[in-house]
């Protein structure tokens, strides 16, 4: 494949004991795409997204971002060189505000340190008010400007999410991965998350990969697909041909739903 | 109210709390005194700690450990070469322990360095632990420093410990100290390194997700906290001017966790006042451990009663009421002003 991808995995496996959890999960990722990693329940879309950002070390194969190799990078290092992500179960900071949970996210790139602060020193004090500006823009983006002094876990469920996703772009990623950002959104939301995260996509320069159930989103938004079942690739390509793989069909729905379609 | 306004006020409320020192000095009994130090240095050990448990959530139970470094290392730098020769009967001391000598402030300086050293040297083996683990294995840190200063007798005296370290720190030093860490905890809560130290308590993978790194700042923490332990430590030892390994147990780590947790974990205001109330109870309550009359019929008293008492209270609070008094909030002059008018003003929402 000629294509300039952002993000390429060679042969990632992941086995927990005798648990192979993700087989040769090959995949070369287009910078600037929107891409989507589907599959059933238990198939290892989030092992996947685990062994990419560091939480897990891959039992085998590569993890190669920008042509160098990452694998097995502690995920705090990961996120320094670009990558961002959030989290099927909404991990937010629960105690801090809203606007404190965004600048939590703009620490990493943030040069003047703790002793700068307990000195008072003047650039320190620039630098802190510049973060805190910044959050309020990333909040802006999401929609959540007005809510910046709440509590983070007072928030409905999908500002929640939205909050989530500004947080991941205060890092300053160049590769957002979203585990399940439609879950729990009513119809409405979800079409409104897509517009969304296309608008993120053109704005910050991103490319991102969605693990996503709602077919909806994925058909939508996506263009390229990779399918997992049982940790293993059963398919790989455009929407359309991915709707119509028999393959995917049969994972999802069964053998009998194949018979009768 | 600007930045302005607040910063004012803080110094208002150091120059009143200065007026207070200055005509306590004259007008208290050397016992009320005493307890006014206390405080201070309650403060001091109530803050370092906070910061460890309460804003980075790192259970610790190795006060004491760091306590005791810091109190000996500053005790042997104040003590006078004479009093030195005198003290170490069981074994003559080393060289340089008999030869260092320090100012005060060097000496209480370089007792928090000690302490913060050490708590960077057990701190990257043991911040790798879990919570319960981590608390387990600082609490065997501080039994180590203890049965190391029994059986170090060239440097620490052994069992018998010191005494008669020079009183120096009267309600100016322990006050300007206890001020001072005031401000470093606050400073650093309120940076953006503090919402990192507080990203990890909450949520340590979704720190590491953020590009935090997180043993990092928990080793920052943790030796910062220790260095304050140690600076409590040393101002305690010149406080009471004797020292010895046995002052160093568990008990004083529970002491101080009991003014964290009572007062909040994770609530600067919540150490400080916790602090006064508390070291204020353990003096009032002693009338509990005196025999008492009613009428014809007395009641013995029973010595340590208070910390049976104060035990019982530990419970009640964590019961009911687990998040302390202050919980997770904090005073604000903003938050005052608008209390003292919402009162005053009739009209006032």
């Amino acid at each position: 494949m000629a294509v300039d991808a952002v993000l390429e995995t060679k042969g990632l496996t992941m086995r927990f004991g005798g648990l192979t959890a993700v087989k040769g999960f090959s995949a070369a990722i287009p910078r600037g795409s929107i891409v989507g990693l589907i599959g059933p329940n238990g198939a290892g879309k989030t092992t996947c997204f685990n062994m990419i950002t560091g939480f897990y070390k891959p039992s085998e194969g590569q993890v190669l971002f920008n042509g160098a190799d990452i694998t097995g990078t502690p995920p705090h290092r990961v996120c320094r060189s670009g990558i961002a992500r959030t989290f099927q179960n909404i991990r937010l900071f629960v105690n801090e505000t809203v606007l404190e949970n965004v600048m939590i996210g703009c620490h990493l790139r943030q040069r003047t340190g703790w002793w700068q602060a307990v000195l008072c020193l003047p650039s320190n004090r620039r630098e802190e008010r510049a973060i805190a500006e910044r959050a309020r823009e990333l909040l802006k983006v999401v929609g959540l400007q007005d809510l910046a002094g709440e509590q983070a876990n007072s928030l409905p469920y999908g500002a929640q999410r939205r909050l989530e996703i500004a947080r991941a772009l205060a890092t300053r990623p160049t590769f957002l991965l979203l585990d399940e950002p439609a879950a729990g959104m009513n119809p409405n939301e979800t079409q409104e998350l897509m517009g969304f995260i296309r608008e993120i996509r053109r704005s910050f320069d991103l490319t991102v990969l969605l693990i996503e159930h709602d077919m909806k989103v994925v058909m939508g938004i996506c263009e390229h697909i990779w399918v997992l079942d049982y940790g293993e690739m059963i398919a790989a390509g455009p929407p359309q041909a991915i709707q119509s793989d028999p393959k995917v069909i049969k994972a999802y729905l069964g053998e009998e739903a194949l018979a009768h379609a | 109210m600007g930045p302005k306004a607040g910063a004012i006020l803080n110094l208002l409320a150091a120059a009143v709390l200065g007026l207070f020192l200055w005509w306590a000095e004259d007008n208290l009994d050397g016992y009320m005194i005493q307890i006014l130090n206390l405080i201070a240095v309650n403060i001091i050990l109530a803050l370092s700690l906070n910061l460890i448990y309460g804003f980075t959530g790192l259970f610790s139970l190795g006060h004491a450990g760091f306590m005791a470094i810091g109190a000996y290392v500053c005790s042997i730098l104040i003590l006078a070469p004479e009093q030195k020769e005198m003290l170490f009967i069981l074994e003559p001391a080393y060289d340089w322990v008999q030869s260092a000598q320090a100012p005060f402030f060097v000496a209480v300086a370089a007792g928090g360095l000690a302490a913060a050293f050490f708590g960077v040297l057990v701190g990257v083996p043991l911040l790798r632990l879990g919570d319960d683990y981590l608390g387990m294995a600082t609490l065997g840190f501080a039994e180590i420093v203890r049965v190391l200063a029994i059986n170090l007798p060239r440097v620490t005296n052994g069992a018998l410990g010191f005494k008669g370290i020079p009183d120096h720190a009267n309600l100016w030093w322990n006050y300007s100290w206890c001020l001072f860490t005031l401000f470093f905890v606050i400073r650093l809560i309120r940076s953006n390194s503090g919402n990192v130290f507080k990203a990890i308590r909450d949520d340590e993978t979704a720190a590491k997700a953020m590009g935090i790194d997180v043993f990092r700042h928990k080793l920052l923490s943790f030796s910062i906290g220790a260095f304050f332990a140690g600076v409590g430590g040393a101002l305690l030892g010149s406080l009471l001017a004797t020292i010895d390994p046995k002052m160093f147990t568990f008990v004083l780590t529970f002491n101080v966790l009991m003014i964290v947790v009572t007062g909040g974990l994770g609530s600067i205001t919540g150490s400080v006042l916790a602090g006064i109330a508390i070291t204020v109870l353990l003096e009032w309550l002693r009338f509990v451990e005196n025999p008492v009359f009613f009428g014809e019929w007395e009641l013995p008293g029973i010595p340590g009663m208070r910390m049976v008492v104060f035990s019982l209270a530990l419970i009640f609070i964590i019961l009911f009421r687990r998040e302390g008094f202050m919980g997770k909030r904090e005073f604000s002059w903003d938050g005052a002003v608008r209390r003292f008018f919402r009162k005053a003003g009739p009209h006032g929402r």
